[in-house]
């Protein structure tokens, strides 16, 4: 028999509020432990929740992007259950009347669009964090109340691969929409998914098995490969596949079930009597779309038209928000659209791959990038100095073009006299090339340029030693 | 001059007169205090750190000044460096590293904080007899309990431990302890207070209010606690009326309305008297009084008792042992808060959290949560189309006088009846004051309530103040 | 009412003795509560917050936390930086 698999994604996205989603405590990454805190993240007895608006501003465009139904009212509600890292020992989270349901996200499936549905999208706070030391576990209350939103997708997804590519394209769109980092190591991006297999010609769904533990879109990818084939099996052997839990052994490369106990699952959800409703009406959801910055996919065109890039330049130019919006801002100062983006497809983005570095903390300023390739292309310098002399410098921030020039001796000698004794130099040393060339191979003279370019030590200007060269030996 | 006896209002004209100083009624309370506390048992804690002394009078710059009047504080209002407990063993060493938005306000308008005041633990009870630290007893017969859940606050106050008391009152634990402790007890429009800092039993029902010796009191100290705060997302910013400006003026063409439903079987005949004597005084001051009916009273209990404790189960989980209070330690970590969770919290306390998680759980929760909070919606709204023909309603505070301690508290039922005239309150969010109106035969104070429509606070001091002007009740001393 | 049940969910151990009280009372209270069958609330909407507030926000504006030392004070068991807690058996 045939099987097809049926996935559904959980996400997790923490958001990137300054301050907690339900108090005044910052969000920021890996501080010393139990330091950012008061009392309502802590849920201290008598604490209370206060909402913050810039959670609803990001959850919003979150939801719109996601092409989602935006509620008229939304409501928290409490989750109830214990856990030493929940400190009340419920979550505030939404139940029935969540912030947006009903939406979509595409993805590129054989080179044809595939809509993923979008069942629903709720905001929550995030739970603290558990060291376990062995006998005991120990408690950091710091991440308690960062917001998250959860985004639920329908069981659309028919492979690991696309889950990859639903991973993929969410994180591009949300770090975009710089709504999160969506950082897996850090935590900011979390996903738990679904997975059963039933005959191709049934709608019936089989028992789907949930696995969590994921830490990469990598790790999404092979669990789900593994899992799907671990039900396969079972399926195919005659046996049954238990709705249950499975966590992922990223060493084992296997899904391992939870065995859990036995232990009673009811959360009880109830209304957050804490925190009144929350009505949001067409003009929030208009503020909302005017707020939201060009996606990935509509910059890439618009660069391919606009700029006449490549589409190959144009998409890695619009991987990033931050290196979008770098290169545009070097074209308000040098409108080379197609110049610019060689240096900073190119050059630029080698360079900080040679560094390990990232491109959203670049530290070059676009004026310098933008003064060093108007020195190449005014004859100042020549590229290959401006690539492996100037650039490294530059680009630790700090330093001026101008200095760097004067400092490394490397401006671009166009003196006909200077250039022309070293020409008549190797002129006088490769015969054997010089005849070459008188014989008709027109490319020997390229060797001659190499060798007078070395003689000049990168600094004359390759143009006018071409010209030198040829002049003289057609005397 | 016993100072301890004296209003606050009473206090504050004679230091701006400059006849006595604050240090001098501080030391008459606390002196009282050293007197009647070990037949009393009002207080949770005294707080007797000179250093918090300080502080606590220090640096107000408020243009309220209670220029260092003593007063009371209910054991579930957190304060900085005072063990706050609910009078439960759960949180049994807990001292909060921040102020309840009430505390600040008193802080910043000098006022001199005595200490946290007995109380059923986490206010689950009407009698004081749940509290940790044993039961309160009640100023005028020390046989009998004080009202719950604020019955340390209320025989504070009855008995001159405090000038002024803050209380709590989820479903009339403001209210019934002052009706049978003999003094004046307000629970606000719920909104009217910040929540903040108040360790919660029913989020949807707690509301922080005053315990005093007068009509006059409770105004003072409203104009002091009332109003927004950015900490309370369900505290109101609605506008704070100068509450003392609203006392005088009288109830001229006043329309009260008496409800049927509160003058029923199991309505002690004493009490009764002494509410429709004072309803008739008031009559007799101008007010046009109406019979009026409020059908789905009757429900009221059933209501308050499925959502209360419901919400209280989700409020109380959080007493776990891993943060703050009581651990006690166990091998794995759901056997540390099994073990932990059964020593902490005492009979009542884990009645509540069981009827209230069973309420919510998966099955019974459209039955029982969902069916009461459609139910308080008709109350609410009944009382609603009541105060569209009526300014204010007086009923009895409490269906008996102070009981016997001991003679309730193996009838869970029985006790939970005894809230039935003033949880309606709680479940409209009404405000509503306890105010003395007589005494019965056995020399045992009893209270009327007067309840208005939410941010009806004016009306109701109006006719209080009317009222007391009136009459001699409030004057009346326990003998201790 | 299944008191073993509700008591597991609530984290609260009862002996034998005390899930026969309570289920007995707590059977009383509850037959006492069907009361409410009575009232017609056809077409009513669930009262779940009285003050009809609502959009009551916070702006995005860090405050400071509290010290640590204060968060730390009150754990029963802790070291430096950690409050501790008996041995979390996954799931």
């Amino acid at each position: 028999m045939k099987y097809k698999t049926v996935i559904g994604l959980e996400v997790h996205v923490q958001l990137l509020s300054k301050t907690k989603i339900f108090c005044s405590c910052s969000t920021a990454f890996g501080k010393e432990p139990n330091s950012q805190t008061c009392p309502s993240c802590l849920g201290l007895p008598g604490s209370l929740p206060v909402f913050n608006m810039e959670v609803l501003a990001l959850s919003l465009k979150a939801a719109l992007v996601l092409h989602c139904r935006i509620q008229k009212v939304m409501r928290f509600d409490r989750k109830n259950y214990f856990y030493p890292d929940l400190p009340k020992a419920y979550q505030i989270s939404q139940y029935d009347m969540p912030l947006a349901q009903n939406g979509y996200l595409e993805i590129t499936d054989d080179d044809r669009l595939k809509r993923i549905g979008i069942t629903r999208v709720h905001l929550e706070e995030d739970a603290g964090k558990l060291i376990h030391t062995g006998a005991e576990s120990l408690v950091d209350f710091n991440r308690c109340g960062t917001p998250l939103i959860e985004i639920v997708s329908e069981p659309d997804i028919n492979s690991p691969d696309e889950a990859y590519q639903y991973l993929t394209k969410l994180k591009s769109i949300l770090t975009y929409l710089e709504v999160s980092d969506c950082n897996m190591q850090e935590g900011s991006l979390r996903c738990d998914a679904n997975i059963s297999l039933c005959p191709v010609d049934s709608a019936e769904l089989g028992a789907k098995a949930e696995v969590k533990n994921l830490n990469s879109f990598k790790a999404v990818r092979d669990a789900l490969k593994y899992e799907a084939g671990r039900q396969k099996r079972l399926l195919e052997e005659g046996g049954r596949v238990t709705q249950e839990t499975r966590l992922w052994e990223e060493n084992k490369k296997v899904t391992l079930s939870m065995r859990s106990k036995e232990e009673a699952h009811d959360y009880r959800y109830f209304p957050e009597p804490d925190l009144p409703i929350f009505e949001i009406n067409e003009e929030d959801i208009e503020t909302a779309k005017r707020s939201l910055p060009e996606l990935a996919d509509e910059r890439k065109s618009r660069f391919v038209e606009q700029y006449s890039l490549s589409d190959y330049d144009a998409g890695i130019l619009t991987s990033a928000k931050p290196l979008a919006d770098y290169y545009e801002k070097c074209l308000v100062i040098l409108a080379e659209p197609k110049e610019v983006a060689n240096w900073l497809a190119g050059a630029v983005m080698a360079e900080l791959n040679a560094r390990n570095e990232n491109f959203s903390s670049i530290k070059l300023k676009p004026e310098e990038l933008v003064e060093m390739i108007k020195l190449v292309r005014d004859g100042k310098i020549n590229s290959k100095a401006a690539k492996e002399v100037v650039l490294p410098e530059i680009i630790e921030g700090g330093k001026k073009t101008s200095d760097i020039l004067k400092e490394k001796n490397i401006s671009q000698v166009s003196d006909e006299g200077e250039i022309g004794k070293i020409a008549d130099e190797v002129i006088r040393r490769n015969e054997k090339s010089v005849n070459d060339f008188k014989e008709g191979k027109k490319n020997a003279i390229m060797y001659l340029v190499g060798q007078v370019m070395k003689g000049s030590k990168g600094r004359a200007n390759p143009k006018t030693v071409k010209e030198i060269l040829e002049k003289r030996l057609s005397e | 001059m016993k100072l301890y006896e004296l209003s606050a209002a009473r206090l504050i004209s004679l230091l701006e007169a400059g006849e006595i100083k604050a240090s001098e009624i501080q030391e008459s309370v606390q002196k009282r205090i050293d007197e009647v506390e070990d037949r009393v048992h009002a207080y949770a804690t005294l707080d007797r750190n000179t250093e918090t002394g300080s502080s606590k009078s220090a640096g107000g710059e408020s243009v309220l000044d209670l220029k260092g009047i003593p007063v009371a504080v209910k054991d579930n209002i957190c304060t900085k460096g005072v063990p706050t407990t609910c009078s439960s063993r759960i949180l049994e060493g807990f001292i909060p590293p921040y102020d309840a938005a009430v505390i600040n306000r008193l802080k910043k308008a000098n006022a001199f904080l005595l200490g946290k005041t007995n109380m059923d633990e986490f206010a689950f009870g009407s009698s004081c007899e749940t509290s940790c630290y044993g039961p309160t007893h009640n100023p005028w017969d020390l046989s009998r309990i004080p009202g719950g859940s604020s019955g340390g606050s209320a025989a504070a106050v009855a008995s001159g431990e405090a000038i002024l008391a803050l209380g709590s009152d989820t479903g009339g634990s403001i209210r019934q302890p002052a009706a049978m402790c003999g003094v004046v007890g307000l629970k606000p429009t719920y909104g009217r207070v910040s929540r903040y800092g108040l360790i919660a039993f029913a989020s949807s029902l707690d509301q922080i209010g005053t315990i005093t010796k007068t009509v006059e009191d409770s105004a003072l100290l409203m104009n002091v606690i009332a109003g927004g705060d950015e900490n309370d997302s369900t505290c109101s910013n609605e506008d704070v009326p100068d509450f003392t400006k609203s006392l005088e003026g009288g109830i001229k063409d006043l329309i009260i309305g008496v409800p049927d439903e509160y003058f029923v079987e199991g309505l002690d005949k004493e009490v009764e008297e002494a509410v429709n004597e004072a309803i008739k005084l008031l009559s007799g001051l101008g007010a046009k009084v109406e019979r009026i009916s409020l059908p789905h009273t009757k429900y009221a209990v059933s209501t308050y008792y499925l959502i209360a404790p419901a919400e209280a189960s989700s409020n109380l989980a959080r007493f776990d042992g891993v943060q703050y209070g009581l651990r006690r330690d166990a091998e794995g970590i759901t056997d540390m808060y099994k073990v932990t969770r059964s020593s902490g919290f005492g009979e009542e306390a884990i009645r509540r959290i069981i009827l209230g998680t069973y309420s919510l759980s998966s099955g019974y929760y459209e039955d029982y949560y969902l069916k009461a909070q459609k139910v308080r919606a008709v109350i609410a709204g009944e009382f609603k189309e009541a105060f569209k023909k009526v300014d204010c309603l007086i009923t009895p505070t409490s269906p008996t006088t102070a009981f016997k301690i001991g003679e309730r508290i193996e009838d869970p039922l029985k006790m939970y009846l005894s809230d039935v005239f003033t949880i309606p309150a709680n479940l409209a969010g009404l405000p509503a004051m306890s105010v003395p109106c007589g005494f019965c035969g056995n020399n045992l104070p009893v209270g009327m309530q007067i309840l208005a429509k939410p941010f009806g606070e004016k009306t109701i001091f109006k006719t209080a103040y009317a009222y007391q002007e009136n009459s001699q009740w409030h004057k009346r001393k326990p003998s201790l | 009412m299944d008191v073993k049940y509700t008591a597991e969910l609530a984290k609260i151990r009862l002996n034998k003795e005390q899930v026969d009280k309570l289920g007995s009372e707590l059977n009383d209270i509850l037959s006492f509560f069907k009361n409410l069958k009575e009232v017609d609330t056809k077409g009513v909407e669930p009262l779940s917050h009285v003050l009809a507030l609502k959009n009551v926000f916070r702006d995005d504006i860090v405050k400071p936390s509290l010290k640590k030392a204060d968060v730390l004070k009150n754990a029963p068991q802790k070291d430096t930086h950690y409050i501790k807690v008996p041995r979390v058996i996954k799931g």
